[in-house]
């Protein structure tokens, strides 16, 4: 026998990493680099340092300008709320909506809307909604003119960009439950629900009143970091905002993009001053989120402490259930419209279907389409590619080191999400001149991918970390090396969630509006950024045709990644 | 379906430890071919780490020291696919995107070459086994006690030259509990395995008739 080796008390095994973790820090660089250096290109500029334009020494003047300019407080404002509305708004709807699941089978039909909802850009249905909601739009032809009276669209009626961002808030909403109400699926996984409702039943608990006091606190918990994430969006949006905001004054974010986009190169320093200070207000929208979070707790923990057992909260919940289920049918509803606009021959008001049908638009405008289709789809897969692969990689490499994750980790996967893009996409762009990339076909794949890697990851991180180890342990056993229990036994067994991952990078890519404009210095267009342009005036049957590219694309790619595993495995009930 | 010579599996002052806790100090144990040595102790003694340990995949914060050998080979350093140890688990683990075959294949060592007669291998065992015509089978539709045999087959198939045992019996019902484990053991006998039975239940010690070894939580 051999004699204790005194320095031999370490683990016995070293996993070889096999280059990973260099891919592993590549990953963080792809994304955490253009949202630093980003972060400084605009903050300088902010304060007039930017050489290249003759701006050379820091000033307060960017600052100045931007407080002189008219309605700024509005625009403000406009932001401050429109943000905070939409956000509480898509969380009281996602968080009723999740609580009346289990109880009415109605709630689980409706919820097979929320992943093609997810699916659709955000710009997609903003347009879709403003032609349901606008004087002459869906809504109002089917009451007019019998109920209403109207032979011709009301003018006096202010229903898209009304001043009070109401429609922006509503356009949100429509995009934000779903992602809610998926975040929240994901956390009550975590949550032992079944058990809590049991317990609240037996103890007189209404199921509603029981889901409010027992699960919701669990699941708020863990869906604090998507909420944020989607507070951030709500207040600096601008592609929504461009659609159904008002447009003087516009939102903060749109004022800062307007003037980035003048070709008064002066302009670049309020606008950069603009950016910052959206920065600067998402900051303290978080703040006061994070304080509202600690007043809605103490007023809950009171609640609770009372006892009650049924109370207003079932009517509350019932009813913004209700308005939930009607948001998804509202999203769908815009898409339908916009499927009909680019089907209509002559479609006047208030007809509620157009007379005529006809394919002329689809034949007219298909091939003017067809570049910006091509640009979109080859920068979605590349880039959805690209990410899942660094992902996997990521993963891979956290599997074989055993570590539990860190959550440093998804603070770091948060950063391109919780920062405004607009506070970052600016000085993004100054590095790529300096590059000489900016408006080349990389530079926009690199953005895309600032924002399709983090949803790429947190997609697939949940289901890989949950793979029972011991099918890898027991693949070692019979002597599969490292990288063969990946190709032959994790990976194949994690087919689904990976092509789910890549399909949701994929529609996340689709949809990105200002880092394409960004990044691609104006010049490479895809169906989000054409789709914004002509939602300022064009016509409805061309952005019919646009709209419903648009949203076709991410449909297809999580129909692949349904369709292809349901395929493979369709003899392995295993994977069902 | 083993071509190597049988050899014990020795451990030679073994030492499991958390920080502030020894679970195993200097153990020192060598198993002969063929031999069942059975492992008791309650849950959270320790168990399942030794064995972790032996197969290489022991996990932080656990700390362990003392050298692990088969015949005269020495295993430590060696990553766990390295190692000639099968390992069976509770669950059969069986993979659930392969047929039973293709199980049976990704299991069978690979200086067996060749598609037919790799599958001619795959094919006796089955046969050996009672389970003759289960290889085009999807995994999920075999009952426990057939899926608990393809799990062996499939350990065995990789030629280990010592079997580590984690519990594989405790989920399965009395009746079959039975059946497996003399299936087990038998196949474990017959090729000379060394094989260390990790369990709390008596009835599994007294069925493999050999040394037992306490641990203390």
């Amino acid at each position: 026998m051999k004699a204790l080796r005194p320095l031999s008390r370490s683990l016995d095994v070293r996993f070889p990493n096999g280059g990973l973790a260099l891919v592993r820090a590549l990953t963080l660089a792809v994304f955490l680099v253009p949202v630093a250096a980003g972060l400084a290109g605009t903050l300088l500029p902010a304060f007039g340092y930017l050489p290249a334009i003759g701006g050379h020494a820091l000033s307060l003047a960017p600052w100045s300008m931007l407080w002189h300019e008219p309605g700024i407080a509005t625009s403000i404002r406009l932001s401050a709320q429109g943000g905070l509305l939409a956000t509480l708004l898509s969380l009281a709807l996602a968080a009723a909506f999740a609580s009346s699941m289990s109880d009415h089978p109605m709630y689980r039909r409706a919820a097979r809307l929320v992943s093609p909802l997810l699916a659709t850009p955000h710009v997609a249905i903003a347009i879709g909604l403003a032609f349901l909601v606008a004087p002459s739009g869906w809504l109002v032809r089917l009451v007019s003119p019998w109920l209403t009276g109207w032979d011709r669209p009301p003018g006096e009626l202010v229903t898209v960009r009304d001043p009070f961002g109401l429609s922006m808030a509503l356009g949100l909403v429509l995009k934000e439950t779903p992602y809610l109400l998926l975040m929240i699926g994901a956390a009550l996984r975590q949550v032992p629900q079944a058990a809590l409702r049991r317990v609240g039943a037996a103890l007189g608990y209404r199921p509603t009143t029981t889901w409010f006091k027992l699960v919701f606190p669990l699941v708020y918990a863990q869906i604090r970091l998507p909420v944020y994430a989607v507070l951030a969006f709500s207040l600096s949006n601008v592609e929504v905002g461009l659609i159904l905001a008002p447009g003087q004054p516009p939102p903060l974010a749109i004022v800062a993009a307007r003037w980035f986009a003048d070709y008064d190169l002066s302009r670049y320093f309020p606008a950069a001053a603009a950016a910052v200070l959206q920065g600067v207000l998402v900051a303290l929208a978080l703040l006061a989120w994070r304080l509202g979070e600690a007043i809605v707790a103490a007023v809950g923990k009171r609640w609770c402490d009372r006892g009650a057992r049924a109370g207003a909260i079932v009517l509350v919940a019932a009813a913004c259930a209700a308005a939930s289920a009607a948001c998804l049918g509202v999203g769908a509803l815009s898409l339908v419209g916009m499927g009909a606009w680019s089907l209509a021959q002559s479609w006047r008001f208030p007809e509620v279907v157009p007379a005529a049908w006809t394919l002329a638009t689809w034949q007219l405008q298909g091939p003017r389409a067809a570049e910006a289709v091509l640009t979109t789809l080859t920068l979605a897969l590349a880039s959805a590619l690209v990410a899942t692969m660094l992902v996997i990689a990521c993963l891979e490499l956290e599997t074989r080191r055993s570590r539990q994750p860190a959550r440093r980790t998804l603070m770091l996967v948060y950063v391109p999400l919780l920062v405004p893009q607009i506070a970052f996409l600016y000085g993004f762009q100054v590095l790529l001149v300096c590059l000489g990339w900016d408006g080349r076909w990389l530079a926009v794949l690199w953005a895309h991918l600032v924002f399709v890697l983090p949803y790429a990851f947190l997609s697939l991180a949940d289901p890989w970390r949950a793979l029972d180890p011991r099918y890898a342990l027991s693949a070692a056993s019979l002597g599969a090396s490292p990288w063969r229990v990946l190709w032959r036994v994790r990976l194949p067994m994690l087919l689904k969630p990976v092509l789910l991952a890549w399909a949701i990078g994929c529609a996340v890519s689709v949809g990105l509006y200002l880092p394409t404009l960004f990044a691609g210095a104006g010049r490479i267009a895809t169906l989000t950024t054409d789709a914004v342009t002509l939602s300022s005036g064009a016509d409805r049957r061309i952005m019919g045709v646009f709209t419903i590219l648009q949203a076709a694309i991410p449909l297809l790619a999580y129909i692949t990644a349904l369709a292809v595993p349901a395929a493979l495995y369709a003899r392995r009930k295993g994977m069902a | 379906m083993t071509q190597t010579v049988p050899a014990a599996l020795g451990l030679h002052g073994v030492t499991l430890e958390l920080p502030g806790r020894t679970f195993v100090h200097d153990l020192t144990l060598a198993i002969g071919p063929g031999e069942i040595v059975t492992i008791m102790g309650p849950s959270g003694a320790g168990k399942s780490s030794l064995l972790a340990y032996i197969g290489g995949f022991l996990a932080p914060p656990f700390v362990a020291s003392g050298d692990v050998t088969i015949g005269t080979q020495r295993l430590n350093g060696l990553l766990p696919h390295e190692r000639p140890v099968g390992i069976l688990f509770q669950d059969d683990l069986l993979f659930p995107h392969f047929s039973v075959a293709g199980n049976l294949l990704f299991g069978l060592h690979a200086a067996v070459r060749g598609v037919s007669q790799r599958r001619h291998e795959v094919e006796r065992a089955l046969a050996d086994a009672g389970l003759a015509g289960f290889a085009e089978r999807d995994p999920a539709t075999l009952s426990g006690g057939q899926r608990a045999r393809v799990a062996l087959l499939r350990t065995l198939l990789a030629r280990p030259r010592a079997l580590l045992l984690d519990e594989p019996f405790s989920k399965l019902d009395d009746a079959l509990r039975e059946d497996i484990r003399d299936f087990v053991f038998s196949r474990a006998r017959s090729f000379g395995l060394p094989t260390l039975l990790v369990t709390h239940d008596e009835r599994d010690a007294h069925a493999a008739g050999g040394r037992v070894v306490n641990l203390d939580s």
